[in-house]
């Protein structure tokens, strides 16, 4: 029988708090659902994991805002505390944990010492490369190296979050801090992405839940996203789509249209090329989601989303200049510079065409026979 | 940087500014051809050569009486294309905003189920358009490679334009992005090409009509 807590499988832990079979079936088919699958993986999922020993899970924090972190701390389904406490065994995160300092550092290097090959690695933030490391440092080393440690006996890492999957806030341009991604740092592991900004914490726990469960990493899409949550787009399966059809769109975020649900793809809503589970799953529980609150998608679980164009232009509108979009100024100021080229052009070629002209005529008059 | 990104941002910026150094390049180019004196007596005042040129920008927009069972389907035909792509780009919701952030202006758009319906009348039209040019023996005969294109290109905004409205045939972002694209490329061959007539049609059908009124004729 063993005594140490991370020696125990998960049903064994479930047993020791008291939670029944019939229970945990329950919550597994709660956090099947919730990840879309079919009704019975639920059961099946419950007996994979009460055999498995809970796996260690180390979390990295970089060159985030803790948004994500915190985010996490609101799934439902599973919920954090049943996640951390049942079925995986946290040992390392700087922000929850109790431990600080050495302790702290002490414990992430115990974890993956014991744990070396099977633990799962979470990132959060992007890996900031610039200054030989210097902006992102945690008891005297740098991000890259703390990553490149950790991801050595990594079974497979999860970014969670833009700024680990694609580089987010920290990435765009300038990127002062020459930020990168998870995956332009580590190439030798799996590697699954969990992008928003923040991400869906059912998503965060579904997808943690899923490779333990499993022990596989799920299907992914071409961004390594899981595409059980991120294989449609919040267009696809927004409540608001009929009117997209109708083309019944909201000028503005208080007139009728709006105020009748009306589609935000004009006020610059980008939700038909954002892909993640946000109008399904939605937020708080499933209470709602930004935009049943109101508010055009902003993108943020995709690449690049901070550079490309404001937020309030639609995603058919021109797209450059300072502010992201195109102004009617701008519009205007291209537009003379380009008509003053065209006009010095066409004023060359009607010279050269006239030149031309002339000469012929000349030739034409040389040619004709002479009178007398 | 993905396609759409570039289709809606580097891609127009370029289009644009070629659209309109091309566009005043042809138009100063031809206004500044030298034209040949004429040196015969006017058979008409400068009043009356100035009205025949505008006479004819009319009349020569509508079938001559004689000619109309030879040419009536073929005008038609035209007329009725011109009117949908009018509707289509100037009356689409997503369109007017798009004109609106380049311009300042919007206006009053059509229900997308309208426009959707027009879209398709348009696309149906402009395969006949081609099976007419390809069938019809002087019209072939006329026809070159700037004709084709020119309807390829304008052909390739319109199916792009139905996919990315309909979500068919991939995902929305690779469809809007080569709806917008293929705007770009129509942008860019534009001035070099007989979609020019949109500029030219009518100056140079009223210069022909006043030239022609200043020798006593009427269009």
């Amino acid at each position: 029988m063993p005594h140490r807590d991370e020696d125990l499988t998960v049903g064994e832990m479930l047993r020791r708090h008291g939670i029944s079979r019939r229970g945990f079936i329950k919550f597994c088919t709660a956090a099947a659902s919730a990840m879309a699958l079919p009704p019975l993986m639920g059961p099946a999922m419950a007996e994979q994991l009460r055999n498995v020993r809970r796996p260690s899970v180390v979390y990295l924090s970089f060159q985030e805002c803790t948004g994500c972190l915190e985010s996490l701390t609101r799934s439902f389904a599973p919920t954090i505390e049943s996640l951390i406490f049942n079925v995986i065994s946290l040992d390392y995160n700087d922000t929850l944990m109790a431990a600080a300092g050495e302790a702290a550092e002490a414990a992430r290097t115990q974890a993956i010492h014991d744990n070396f090959g099977k633990y799962v690695l979470v990132v959060d933030g992007s890996v900031p490369t610039g200054a030989g490391g210097g902006y992102c440092m945690a008891g005297g080393k740098s991000a890259v190296d703390i990553l490149g440690e950790a991801a050595k006996g990594a079974a497979a890492i999860v970014c969670v979050g833009t700024c680990a999957a694609f580089g987010g806030i920290p990435f765009a341009d300038p990127n002062p801090t020459q930020a990168w991604p998870v995956t332009a740092i580590v190439g030798d592991k799996p590697i699954i992405n969990v992008s928003g900004c923040p991400p869906i914490p059912e998503v965060i726990t579904g997808t943690l839940l899923q490779f333990v469960s499993t022990g596989k990493v799920p299907d992914l899409d071409e961004h390594r996203r899981p595409k059980v949550f991120f294989g449609n787009t919040i267009h696809d399966r927004c409540y608001r789509r009929p009117f997209f059809d109708e083309g019944k769109f909201a000028k503005s975020f208080d007139d009728e249209g709006a105020r009748n649900g009306w589609c935000l793809y004009e006020l610059g809503c980008k939700g038909p090329t954002t892909y993640n589970a946000c109008a399904t799953l939605k937020w708080n529980g499933g209470t709602s989601f930004p935009i049943e609150s109101g508010h055009g998608c902003i993108g943020c679980a995709e690449p690049g989303f901070w550079d490309k164009g404001s937020f309030y232009s639609a995603l058919s509108n021109p797209a450059w200049g300072k502010s992201g979009e195109a102004s009617p100024t701008e519009v205007l100021r291209l537009a003379g510079v380009a008509a003053a080229t065209g006009v010095a052009i066409g004023a060359a070629s009607a010279a050269v065409s006239r030149i031309r002209q002339h000469r012929q005529e000349q030739q034409a008059a040389d040619n004709e026979p002479k009178g007398g | 940087m993905d396609l759409l990104s570039f289709a809606r941002g580097a891609g127009l910026k370029f289009a644009l500014a070629v659209f309109c150094v091309g566009v005043v390049w042809r138009i100063v180019a031809f206004a500044l051809l030298r034209i040949r004196r004429d040196l015969n007596e006017p058979r008409a005042s400068m009043l009356k050569s100035v009205g025949g040129g505008l006479l004819a920008v009319g009349s020569r927009s509508w079938p001559h009486p004689e000619f109309i069972g030879r040419t009536g389907a073929g005008e038609a035909l035209g007329y009725s294309y011109h009117l949908g792509l009018f509707a289509v780009v100037l009356l689409f919701g997503p369109h007017i905003t798009f004109f609106g952030s380049l311009f300042g202006v919007t206006w009053p758009a059509l229900p997308s189920s309208v426009i959707t319906v027009i879209s398709v009348l348009t696309f149906t039209l402009f395969l006949a358009v081609l099976f007419r040019r390809v069938t019809h023996p002087v019209l072939r005969m006329l026809s070159n490679f700037d004709d084709y294109f020119s309807w390829f290109i304008t052909m390739l905004v319109i199916v792009t334009g139905l996919a990315a409205t309909a979500h068919v045939g991939g995902p929305y972002e690779t469809l809007l992005g080569l709806h917008i694209l293929s705007f770009d490329a129509l942008l860019v061959w534009f001035p070099f090409g007989k979609l020019m007539h949109a500029f030219y049609i009518f100056p140079s059908r009223a210069i022909n009509g006043s030239l022609l009124a200043r020798k006593g004729a009427i269009s």
